[in-house]
């Protein structure tokens, strides 16, 4: 793409040159990023409801499919209320700082091979240290509320966020020692080979899990979702939002839904890679990591509809007495197959 | 000993978590069971009670004989009936006035009135688009009946063997 568009911006200067094209690229990636959460949304509404046997949002435009843009128009000319004894300032800059995050971490995602924002070596490094920084804007819209809901909501959400990203990292470590490298494009290519049977889920079946559930977790969905826990404490950290301040919640949950789906089909499910090298589609591979994505996001959906909510205690469990050991377990395992068996042919 | 490993091996495999979303999968392609309202309805019921209307017999003349019989047995008071002598000597009604917004829809009215002439429609998708028209007059009541006679009396016919 760079390629194709230098010859129209040659009259620029040169840190002009780059600027446009990062900026041209950003959009590319975040308006169907922002389209992918919105029709998300829909898509969660409509699934959900054929599970229970319902017929989901049909009447905004053919099968419904016009009714997350009429959500958005609505919350768009909603008052944005403050509460009166509200940190007016914080309460503002929290629906900010829990959706930049979620959509920064996209920089480092490949698409395909040759279709990525940055290639960044540190690339895994980046996606836990972004992912980490949205507990942030969930911790100050609590604080910043003044409601004690939302309050409880955001001491809830942190206590999990934080138990359940250390399994998430203990998981990613698997897959580093696996691939050898923490760029996410190497990560993908290491799992290449003829069919599905070289990607990463096989080996790593025990850390896959452990990273669905965690990431399920880690975006405070159904059946983690006691930050939020409508029927005891209203809507958690953003009972106090409205409007667009509450949109932009929104938007940030389903972005860090889409993020952890697509990094599940990054690590363990080969990215970009084909099933079976004869379905290679060169250029439009891309299809095959969307198509991977749309399969977990999915899996999110599917998990709302079944499972009921898990009680705080037992989600602290799970995660520090279950998750942890089991990724710590299967860490020593990589590492003396690799290193003291001839059993390296396993992990690689 | 064996039941415990038993145990472990399944919480592992996560068996019951999947069999929960067999459930749930196999919903998702099973036929929905919702009524698509305005364009789909449920059957009613011909002892249906929705929006009242006064009856004629078949030469024309209204039915009620203003005994005020209904006004009586009105538990929500929502009938108010006013009566005069006509110029052919019979009594009848000058005012009958019923508030849709005190009426409970019990249907006693149509069971008190000894000529079939007060009688609930299956009518129940109406609205009032100004303060006051909820209050419906004896000449709202009347054509209401006119108009929707047929259906009326199809529905005493069918009810009638169980009566």
């Amino acid at each position: 793409m760079t390629e194709f568009l230098t010859p129209y911006l040659d009259w620029l200067p040169y840190w002009m040159q780059v600027l446009s094209i990062s900026l041209i690229k950003i959009v590319l990636i975040v308006t169907p990023l922002m389209l992918a959460v919105a029709y998300t949304t829909y898509a969660e509404r409509k699934i959900i409801g054929y599970m229970q046997l319902r017929m989901g949002p049909n009447r905004v435009g053919p099968w419904g499919l016009l009714q997350p843009i009429a959500d958005a128009l609505k919350l768009l000319f909603k008052e944005i209320i403050v509460p009166s004894n509200a940190n007016r300032y914080l309460f503002v800059v929290a629906p900010a700082l829990s959706i930049t995050p979620a959509l920064a971490a996209w920089a480092v995602v490949p698409f395909t091979d040759t279709m990525v924002l940055a290639n960044v070596d540190a690339g895994l490094l980046y996606v836990l240290a972004l992912t980490s920084m949205g507990v942030y804007g969930v911790i100050i819209a609590g604080w910043a509320s003044n409601s004690k809901y939302a309050f409880l909501g955001a001491m809830r959400s942190a206590a999990q966020i934080v138990a359940y990203e250390i399994a998430m990292g203990f998981a990613l470590v698997g897959v580093l020692m696996v691939a050898g490298s923490l760029n996410l494009r190497d990560i993908v290519l290491n799992q290449s080979g003829a069919t599905f049977f070289s990607w990463n889920f096989i080996p790593l079946f025990p850390l896959f899990l452990v990273y669905l559930i965690s990431g399920v977790a880690e975006t405070n969905r159904a059946p983690f979702d006691v930050a939020e826990g409508e029927s005891e404490i209203v809507a958690g950290f953003h009972v106090e939002y409205s409007g667009m301040t509450f949109a932009i919640f929104f938007l940030a949950e389903y972005a860090n839904i889409i993020l952890i789906a697509a990094l599940t089909a990054l690590m363990f499910f080969g990215g970009w890679l084909p099933p079976i090298a004869a379905l290679d589609l060169g250029a439009f591979n891309i299809i095959w990591f969307l198509g991977k994505t749309a399969f977990f996001l999915f899996c999110f959906l599917w998990f709302r509809a079944t499972f009921p909510r898990y009680r705080y205690d037992q989600i602290m469990r799970l995660g520090w007495k279950v998750f942890i050991p089991i990724t710590i377990v299967w860490i020593v395992v990589i590492g003396v197959a690799r290193f003291y068996t001839p059993l390296d042919f396993l992990f690689r | 000993m064996t039941t415990m490993i038993k145990r472990y091996i399944q919480t592992f495999l996560l068996t019951e978590l999947v069999r929960g979303l067999m459930v749930t999968g196999r919903n998702l392609f099973a036929p929905k069971i919702t009524v698509r309202y305005p364009e789909e309805k449920t059957p009613k019921s011909p002892r249906f009670r929705g929006l009242h209307a006064l009856r004629r017999y078949p030469n024309g003349e209204e039915r009620c004989i203003a005994c005020k019989l209904c006004e009586a047995v009105c538990p929500a008071l929502a009938i108010t009936i006013e009566s005069d002598e006509r110029d052919d000597g019979t009594r009848r009604t000058t005012r009958y006035d019923i508030d849709l917004f005190k009426c409970v829809y019990c249907g006693f009215c149509e069971e008190a009135c000894p000529v079939d002439s007060i009688v609930m429609t299956d009518i129940h998708e109406f609205h009032f688009e100004e303060r006051g028209k909820q209050v419906i007059s004896k000449q709202e009541l009347l054509e209401i009946g006119d108009k929707y006679e047929t259906d009326i009396a199809a529905a005493r016919q069918t009810d009638a063997e169980y009566r």
